[in-house]
This record gives structure tokens, sequence and C-alpha cells, in this order.
């Protein structure tokens, strides 16, 4: 079953075209790595995949799902975690995923994340206070949180001490193993192609 | 919806200092406008209506651009979006909490009015029902417009620009049906403009509720 | 976008021009020259064959903004943000004119520049709501944005007029009645009508050609990649 359909995707900002006709598709529960220079078009292919953004030309489907006319159902099944923390500064990390799961209509253990992400202690703290590798780690746990079948992680390294990179190296095999397709954009191309099943490499928006 | 009101109340109560500013930016500005007027109390109080919506109305531009502040400084919209929020949900909470912002503001004023215009009333039920309606009619476009501008440059002149022409309606009817609680009703006016701000507000209300979800799509 | 390769208008605008200076010199001449002068007002009536003609045409531009809106709204066809860029634009200057004629009318009459007469009043706003509008447009750079943001701005503008309207008719109510300004009786119909489709003429040939600027500039915006 593929999880990832993208046919001759292209994006523009402006004049600029982030993406210019990438296509690539990977199976369930496979691992795919995006890698690239600074600028190449991996977030915007990412953030196309979430539907955070729209395509300009071309199709893609998640989940089974089309990014264009299937909105809900692909953000139903894809959680991303984005260069932006999507996180509210004023509230605490146990407030920030209280808001999410109440939104998801989940009763999952928030403690339970926070833990596993090494968050319990300063979890009453306003995320104005956090660092930037603790506000990754947040985010991380808001994606787990959704429990999605399209897992996708733009950057999961950055900012990270070598315990997260640890973290994140153990969820993405957890994911795989409970078959949910990751897609992982990233600069540690060494460390990541021993975890993945898939490499799609962009350069200018285009697939080299 | 009501979690996304929830947690908009939680984020006000969290900034609640902001709120203390624009309290204070709104009695600074009754402030000047009777010096502009000059110490001419008869004056005064017949305009007294016309100061306080004045002075909610500009302080109702800081109030709705900072509601999106939160928002926008971490794209936490867009990650509401993408849980899948149900955008309408999100509109009514924000506009709600907006609301009981400014209606707040406004009662707060009313003292403020009351001592430097000598705009007493003894119908306090009537002026905070005027005071509900007419900040609703605030909050509804506001809230809309708000979301749009906070994502482009230039928002701070945008937003009033956008939103000052649209409320006049709600405007005129809030200062006429407030004046007439301060200063008297003979002839029993009040009725139709409190009919008018109703019918803003409902108008006002389900017209931005189901627009917001292409303000906010990409 | 294929939809906007197939914008063109021809010379359709140019006739329409043409004809609509003409019909404007002609109406004007009758209403200047051969129309007797009002009963009451006098000469200053004679702004009446210019005043009303452009109110109808301002009410028409208004509506096909709306129109436009709507229909981009529910099609997603950029021709219709096209549209509504130019209906915009050429609303927002007959409004601007009707309040100077507005002006030019009141203050011989009545001595003074404005009148908070209610229709005229209701035009102000919506002219500063339509201003508000274009600035909205040149600020956002994305033009699928730009289009949706405008279209419910549009919207939201226009279903407001009809309230404007009463709310500041019933606020001048309280106040001394004064007579409408828009008044015209039969004799005089001539150059009205003749004025009516001078800027009937006028009005479509300006939005015309300032749609086609702007499809113009969108088929630019929405252009693909050189190679894809």
């Amino acid at each position: 079953m593929l999880a990832i359909e993208v046919e001759n995707v292209a994006r523009r900002y402006g004049r600029r075209w982030a993406l210019a006709g990438v296509s690539f598709r990977a199976e369930a529960g496979s691992v795919v790595m995006i890698a690239g220079r600074n600028g190449s078009g991996k977030s915007t292919l990412l953030r196309v995949l979430s539907t955070a953004i729209r395509p300009d030309a071309g199709t893609a489907r998640v989940a089974g799902f089309d990014v264009v006319r299937e909105r809900e159902d692909v953000r139903k099944a894809t959680a991303i975690l984005s260069h932006a923390s999507y996180l509210y500064d004023a509230l605490s990390a146990r407030e920030n995923l209280a808001v999410a799961a109440r939104i998801l209509g989940k009763k999952a253990s928030v403690d339970g994340l926070l833990d596993r992400v090494g968050l319990l202690a300063r979890s009453d703290d306003a995320v104005a206070t956090y660092s930037a590798g603790m506000r990754k780690r947040l985010s991380f746990a808001r994606v787990l949180l959704q429990d999605a079948k399209v897992v996708l992680l733009d950057e999961p390294y950055g900012q990270l001490d070598p315990e997260g990179f640890a973290l994140v190296d153990e969820v993405v095999a957890e994911l795989k193993s409970r078959g949910v397709t990751v897609v992982l954009a990233t600069h540690q191309v060494e460390h990541v192609s021993e975890l993945a099943d898939q490499v799609v490499m962009l350069e200018s928006g285009r697939l080299v | 919806m009501l979690t996304a009101l929830h947690k908009e109340l939680l984020l006000q109560w969290r900034s609640r200092a902001q709120f203390l500013a624009v309290l204070v930016f709104g009695a600074a500005a009754l402030l000047l406008f009777s010096f502009a007027i000059g110490p001419d109390a008869q004056a005064l109080r017949t305009f007294s209506a016309g100061f306080l919506w004045l002075g909610l109305l500009l302080s109702s531009t800081l109030t709705l651009a900072e509601s999106f502040h939160a928002e926008m400084e971490n794209q936490a919209l867009e990650g509401l979006l993408l849980l899948p929020a149900n955008p309408r949900a999100i509109y009514y909470g924000k506009a709600i909490a907006n609301w009981l912002q400014l209606a707040l503001i406004g009662v707060s004023l009313v003292p403020v009015m009351v001592v430097l215009y000598d705009a007493g009333t003894t119908r306090i039920a009537s002026l905070i029902g005027v005071i509900l309606l007419g900040t609703a009619g605030l909050s509804a476009p506001g809230t809309l417009y708000g979301a749009m501008t906070a994502q482009i440059r230039s928002r701070q002149t945008l937003l009033p620009l956008l939103l000052f022409p649209l409320i006049v309606p709600a405007l005129l009817a809030s200062v006429k049906a407030t004046s007439l609680v301060i200063l008297g009703d003979p002839m029993g006016q009040s009725r139709s403009w409190i009919l008018l701000l109703a019918a803003f507000d409902a108008i006002y209300w389900s017209l931005c509720g189901m627009m917001f979800g292409r303000v906010v799509d990409e | 976008m294929n939809e906007l390769a197939n914008f063109r208008t021809g010379r359709l605008p140019y006739y329409l021009l043409i004809t609509g200076v003409l019909f404007l010199l002609a109406g004007s001449y009758a209403g200047l020259f051969v129309a007797p002068p009002e009963q009451y007002m006098g000469q200053v009536q004679r702004i009446m064959y210019v005043h009303v003609p452009t109110a109808w045409n301002w009410m028409l531009g208004v509506i096909f903004a709306l129109v436009s809106a709507i229909v981009f709204l529910i099609n997603g066809n950029y021709k219709w943000d096209a549209r509504l860029e130019g209906a915009l634009e050429v609303s927002t200057l007959f409004a601007f004119l009707l309040c100077c004629q507005g002006s030019i009318w009141a203050k011989p009459t009545w001595g003074v520049w404005w009148d908070w007469d209610p229709r005229l009043t209701s035009v102000a706003v919506l002219l500063f709501a339509f201003l508000g509008i274009v600035a909205l447009r040149n600020f956002v750079d994305d033009p699928a944005r730009r289009a949706v943001w405008s279209a419910v701005a549009t919207i939201i503008a226009s279903v407001d007029l009809p309230i404007v309207y009463y709310s500041v008719k019933w606020w001048n109510s309280l106040h001394q009645q004064q007579s409408s300004p828009a008044t015209v009786s039969n004799q005089y119909y001539f150059p009205l009508r003749v004025n009516a489709f001078g800027m009937l003429f006028l009005l479509s040939a300006f939005i015309m050609l300032r749609s086609r600027v702007a499809s113009m500039r969108l088929r630019d915006e929405l252009a693909g990649p050189e190679t894809i």
C-alpha cells in the first residue's frame, strides 16, 4: 500500500519556485529520508504533504487521500514536526499538550509523553522559559500525541543534545515497527541513511 | 469550540498585564478627549457616550491585534488547524474571548467616564447591556480582520483601516443607545438602536464565522 | 492558469469609452443649457444631471464587485479576481466623485460642505471600506491569499452597505429634515438618461480595462515553472 504518492508537485513563493516538479512514492511503514542543502525545498515538500500549503501544480496523495481535495482526511492521518514549534509561549508544556489532546479528543496520558521526551520535571513552566532543544522535544511530544499514520519530521535533530538524538532514533524505529510511515527531512545524512529505506535528494526544488 | 475558548481565556489571563496597559490607554484617551473639548461640563456630559465608545474603539485595535500575536509567534494557529481543528470553532472561541475582554474594558471605563464627564446613571444594567452588544459588534469582524492582518506586514495600520468603516453602524447605535441611557430617553428610542445592534451582531457573527476558514487557509 | 489567457476584451472598451464620452457630452449639454432651471434650487440643481447618473453607476459598480467576489469564492477562477480588482478601484473612483459632487451641491445650498445625508454618508463609508480593501490588496503578495481575502472583505463591506444606510438615516432623522438632493422631476429626464448611459459605458470600459491589466499581472504571477 502506498502511503505517499507525489506526482510532479510544484510550489512557488513569489517568483521563486521552491519545488519545481518533484515526484516520488513511499510504501506504508517505510522510512523516507529527504536530503538536500538549505533552500532545496525539503521543508516546502513536507508542508505540502501535511496540507499546510497547497501545491501550485501537480498532485499528492498521503495515506490514500488527496492533499488538496481531501485535506481533512490527510490532516487526521498526518502529524508534522515543523520548523515552527506550534507552541504557545505563555502556556506550560502540559497546557500546550492538553489543548492539542482535547482538540483531538484523546484522553492520552500527557504525563507519559512528557516523561518520554524528558520534560516532566519542567512540565509546568511556561514554554517561554524553555531552551530551543526543550521546545523541540515538546513539539516532538505533540507529534506523538497525534498518533498518526504518516509522520513528517522536518529537521528533528536540530537543536537537540546527544540524548535527544537517541530519542529521535528510538522513536523513529518504534514508529516504523508499528507500521507508521516516517518522512525525515534532514542534514544528518550519514546518520539517517542507516535508518532510511528510501532517500529523496532535492536540489533547488527538483530531484537529483 | 470550548477548548478553543478555554485556551484563549488562559492566554488572556497569562497576559493580564497587557490588559491593564490597554485599559490605561483607554482611560488616557478619555482624558485627552476632555482636554480637546475644554472644561465645558455640559458639552462633556452630552458627548460622554461618544467619548466612551471612541476610547473603546481605539483600545479594541490594540486588543484585537494582540489576540493574534500568540498565534503567530510560533505559528500555533497553523498547528491547530493541522491537528485538524475546526476553523469555525477556533474563530468563535477567539471572538468570544475578544468580546469578553472588550466588554471588560468597556465596563472598566465607565467609572472613568462618570468621573471625567459627570455622566452617571442609575440604569447600570442597561448600560452594561449596551456595552455587551456593542463590543460584540466590534469583536466579530475585528477577530476576522485581526486574523488577516496578523499574517501580513503593516498590520497595525491595516486593521483599523479595514475595521473602522465596517463598524460604523455598530458605533452609531452603541453611542446613541448609551447616550440615551445616560441622558434619559423620553421618547423610548433606545429600543430601535438596540435592535439595530442586535441585528448587526447576528449578521456579522454568522457571516464572519463562515468566512474564517477561507481566511486562515493557505 | 489557462483561464486568464482567454481574458480578452478586444476593442470593446475603446468603443465604449468613445460612446460614453459622446453621451456624456450630449447629456451634459442638454442638462446645462437646454433644460430649464429648477423651481426652488435654481442653477445649482443642474449638478443632478451628473450626480444621479454617477450614483446609479456607482451602485452598479459595487454590485459587480460583490458578484465578482462571490463568484470567485465559489469557483476559484482568477478571471473573477481580476474583475474584482477592476470593480473595486473603479467603484472607489466613482464613490470619490460622488462625495465631491455632493459637497459641490451642499455648499451653495446649505452653506456647509457636508450635510450627513444618509445616502452620501453611506457612500463615504463604503469609499473608506473599499480603499481599505485596495490597500489590503497592495500589501499581500501571494495572489491566492490576496484574491480570497479581498473577496471576503468585499462581501463583508457590501453586506454592510444597507446597514450603514439605515443606521445613518435613523441617526440623521433625529435632527432637522433636509430635502433629499436627488429629486428630479419628469421634464428633466432626457439629460439624465443620456448621462446615465454615458456613465454606464464609461464604467464598463474602465472596469474592463482595469480588469485586463489585473489579469495580465495575475497571468504573470500564476505562471508555471520554466521546465516542469
